[in-house]
């Protein structure tokens, strides 16, 4: 069941886009329910031990938040079959403000025979793009 | 610095893991996620599916399970500390539903130098209790070498 109608989509069309805010609580979260327990994603001093400049999202916490802009949209997560990145900058979580990351979702291709939906996801933290090739086909 | 060795070595299938309803609201609220089949077991069940489903990338827990069973495996040396994570890929052949009893294998799918750093392309499949297949998840990591 969707409210979509694969004829009506363009390609380059935005279907999306949303500001999420990441904070250090959304951290403490994410390593709960991930079981990634990595100190660089809660612990300042740790994370300049090992030469960031500060505690860090888990790349999963991005791409897990990020995809939310393709499954609001399709209405049922359960129809995303195919999701993909490549975590190319890290998202630098401050202690007092958090980090905003937007996520703006395009159709980037349209395969009607297979009634599939590629989305092409930009995911941008501090005006710069922080996953490449973020790609999420749907099958309607 | 990765043991170019273990490219194409396969992982035993790790013990069951069983997907909890609370264990997907958990996750599905830590992604942020408001879509309601990853929260409301009617809103599933509607759209037709036998219980919660969990969000597109849970499979990263199972495939952890899996993930761990290489790190500490002494062959192909791979030093944690110095892991990044590069790229990651979950295809679904079904999605995941609380319920379902999963394993999952293992195949270092590649590994390549890169100047002083390792990439390694690990394929973690995800069974049923069928034994049928749910989910790959593709993973790369980039092992930074020693100074």
């Amino acid at each position: 069941m969707t409210h979509i109608n694969i004829a009506g989509l363009e390609l380059g069309q935005e279907i999306g886009t949303k500001e999420f805010l990441i904070t250090r609580d959304s951290l403490v979260r994410y390593a709960g329910a991930s079981g990634d327990f990595n100190p660089i994603h809660y612990r300042d001093d740790f994370a300049k031990s090992v030469g960031l400049d500060g505690v860090l999202a888990h790349g999963m916490l991005t791409m897990g938040v990020a995809v939310q802009v393709v499954a609001d949209w399709v209405g049922d997560a359960g129809k995303i079959i195919d999701y993909g990145v490549r975590f190319t900058k890290p998202v630098f979580v401050d202690a007092n403000d958090g980090a905003v990351v937007v996520v703006t979702g395009k159709v980037g291709n349209i395969n009607a025979e297979t009634n599939e939906v590629r989305i092409d996801l930009s995911v941008v933290f501090n005006e710069t793009s922080v996953l490449g090739k973020a790609q999420a086909v749907v099958r309607l | 610095v990765v043991n170019p060795n273990v490219e194409g070595k396969k992982y035993p299938a790790t013990e069951p893991y069983l997907v909890g309803r609370e264990k997907i609201r958990e996750f599905a609220h830590a992604v942020k996620s408001t879509n309601p089949v990853n929260l409301d077991v009617f809103a599933a069940q509607a759209a037709g599916y036998v219980d919660l489903v969990a969000p597109t990338t849970f499979a990263v827990v199972i495939q952890e399970r899996s993930l761990a069973t290489v790190l500490s495996d002494p062959e192909a040396d791979i030093d944690f500390s110095r892991v990044v994570h590069g790229d990651q890929r979950f295809v679904h052949v079904r999605p995941i539903v609380a319920g379902d009893e999963l394993t999952s294998t293992l195949k270092v799918a590649s590994v390549k130098s890169l100047g002083a750093h390792s990439m390694v392309t690990f394929e973690t499949e995800i069974f049923d209790v069928n034994n049928e297949l749910v989910s790959t998840a593709i993973s790369t990591l980039v092992v930074r070498g020693g100074e």
